[in-house]
């Protein structure tokens, strides 16, 4: 199989100062994060060709899109993206379903029609497919967006922003639409967000942008249980975001049991069913440490952990403690007090103490892992 | 009623608008879409028959297509007749006078096209031309059509170009706005005053279409 993966580097000192270089594989969902004025959205308008940067190569799969050195530009009507705009950006004067048949023109004319009905569906919008964007909710636009952005059988789909605009209700709705699409897509997937909650649910991937320049890059779990990452606990607060699976529901107690690569954790739902793939983010300021095994405590959650990194800043008061629970690293923020009370160096076996209510949890199609090339 | 002069207004209304939309049209899209370097200028000019007295661009005008013009030399010897004072050259004036009235509404209407909007057809496939087709001009519609109907009415009205560059001749440059005055100084009061109501009949009916249009636009994007 051709390797479908995108590459990209930019870098130029102006007008919009921009200094990254990453890779996202077909499956893979990349999260750019960053403050607003990072330039998240000039990365984005640069792998579709709307933007043009001083130095970039764009590579999508065996495709050059950009390579400023060989003075190669594709036009973006010739690249394979499909984009979902921040404000959607559709055609008022068409329908649904015209927004859709817009962007099949790769396909012969009498096939369009229906291959547009078929992506309306695939988002749940056959019902309103003859409105126009005036007439549609703002959830209903961003799947007409989506569709739109799907219906030109993209190489690479970027989203920007894709729930700055709708209501929490339907932000979940549509995470989980993008999530079921992940799975089945097997396409690059790129999304820009200024809501760490998106990066929680739909991620497997994090750029962490900051003026421009890349902080960090990697994989969600190895990145989110950095110890060292200041901006991300100044901007959001540290937490070891992990995927687990639900192996019990005890509807009773309204607690599921997570299964995960280091032990299982109880958490309050009630709406997860076993089996369900979700993931769980543990923030690093609501886990206890303890060098003994605790009793009589109203805690649920108790995981046998080995200290595996220690971070702090010089002027701060607080440690960021990695700890190692099976195959899984969470983090603690704990006071330097703390550290010298318990001794806590580097390869400290002790109690990780979580209580269950601190624990997110969120929905999530598994992540199929990969050898990244 | 001058039922000839009627005649030659209408002619010469809808040839300027034939003659004038499709370079009304290139020229407003290209002020509103693209960035380069003159634009400023290129605006001025575009808006100069505005400001300046129908007669002084009259005179101007009258000269360049003077038979010791390089265009009124050139046009007199392709058809055989002056430029001047004749249906043609009334018609190049009209449409030099018009500028205005047809590019600065084509130009709002491609800038009330928006940017994100543009982007997405390129990113939907289509090539520069498709997305002039069927993205831009039918967004921008309501601003091609009030600039027609502007440079209709205004070529109806115009009196100060019409009577440099085509004078007074019955049945090809002598305009209703032309025999209204002509009439007037016959002291013939009934027929000046008959022409006077149907242009301003027309100049209603002009104004009225572009406010609907105007409505319907703000309609279609709320």
């Amino acid at each position: 199989m051709a390797d479908r993966t995108l590459t990209v580097s930019i870098a130029q000192a102006g007008p919009i100062p921009l200094d990254v270089a990453f890779t996202c594989a077909p499956g893979e969902v990349l999260a750019i994060f960053g403050p607003s004025g990072s330039g998240k959205t000039t990365i984005l308008r640069t792998i579709a060709g709307l933007y043009a940067p001083r130095e970039a190569r764009v590579k999508a799969g065996p495709e050059t899109w950009l390579d400023t050195s060989a003075g190669l530009a594709v036009p973006p009507h010739r690249r394979a993206v499909g984009f979902v705009f921040q404000e959607y950006a559709l055609f008022p004067h068409l329908t649904a379903l015209g927004n859709v048949v817009t962007a099949l023109g790769h396909r012969p004319r009498r096939t369009r029609r229906q291959r547009a009905e078929e992506l309306l569906r695939l988002v749940h919008l056959s019902e309103q497919s003859n409105r126009r964007p005036a007439a549609l909710s703002g959830g209903e636009r961003q799947r007409v967006a989506l569709a739109r952005a799907l219906a030109r059988e993209p190489a690479v789909l970027i989203l920007d922003e894709p729930f700055a605009a709708v209501d929490r209700a339907v932000r979940r709705r549509v995470q989980d639409e993008i999530d079921e699409l992940r799975g089945s897509l097997d396409i690059p997937l790129v999304l820009v967000t200024h809501d760490f909650d998106d990066v929680v649910r739909l991620a497997t991937h994090l750029l962490i942008l900051r003026d421009g320049r890349a902080v960090a890059t990697g994989a969600l779990q190895d990145l989110t249980s950095r110890p060292d990452l200041v901006w991300l606990r100044d901007a959001i607060g540290l937490g070891s975001v992990f995927e687990a699976t639900v192996t019990r529901a005890l509807v009773s107690r309204g607690l599921v049991e997570l299964a995960f690569d280091g032990g299982t954790l109880l958490a309050p739902n009630r709406s997860l069913l076993v089996d369900a793939t979700v993931r769980v983010r543990v923030p690093a300021r609501e886990i206890i440490l303890a060098t003994e095994a605790p009793t009589g405590l109203s805690l649920h959650n108790v995981l046998s952990a080995s200290v595996s990194a220690m971070h702090s800043a010089p002027d701060a008061d607080h440690v960021v403690v990695q700890l190692l629970v099976g195959g899984v690293r969470l983090l603690a923020e704990i006071t330097k007090d703390a550290v010298v009370q318990l001794g806590i160096v580097e390869g400290t076996r002790l109690y990780a103490l979580i209580k269950s209510v601190s624990l997110e949890v969120r929905a999530a199609q598994p992540t199929v892992v990969k050898a990244r090339a | 009623m001058d039922w000839q002069a009627l005649n030659v207004s209408l002619w010469l209304g809808v040839g300027t608008i034939v003659v004038l939309l499709p370079f009304g049209v290139w020229v407003g899209h290209l002020l509103a879409v693209r960035e380069f370097r003159g634009k400023g200028l290129i605006e001025a000019l575009v808006a100069v028959p505005l400001v300046l007295p129908p007669t002084v661009l009259g005179f101007y005008l009258l000269i360049t297509f003077g038979a010791r013009s390089p265009l009124g030399a050139a046009f007199e010897n392709l058809v055989g007749h002056a430029l001047a004072f004749s249906f043609p050259g009334l018609l190049l004036a009209s449409a030099i006078a018009n500028i205005p009235f047809v590019v600065q509404p084509i130009q709002r209407g491609f800038e009330a096209v928006p940017v994100d909007v543009r982007e997405a057809a390129a990113c939907c496939g289509l090539t520069p031309w498709q997305r002039f087709m069927r993205i831009e001009v039918p967004l921008a519609w309501p601003g091609i059509v009030t600039g027609a109907i502007l440079t209709f009415a205004h070529t109806l009205g115009e009196f100060g170009v019409v009577l440099m560059v085509g004078g007074n001749i019955p049945g090809e440059t002598r305009t209703l706005s032309i025999a209204i005055y002509d009439r007037m100084q016959a002291f013939d009061d009934r027929s000046a005053g008959l022409m006077a109501a149907v242009l301003l009949a027309v100049a209603i009916a002009a104004l009225s279409t572009i406010t609907i249009l105007g409505r319907r636009v703000g309609v279609r994007r709320g």
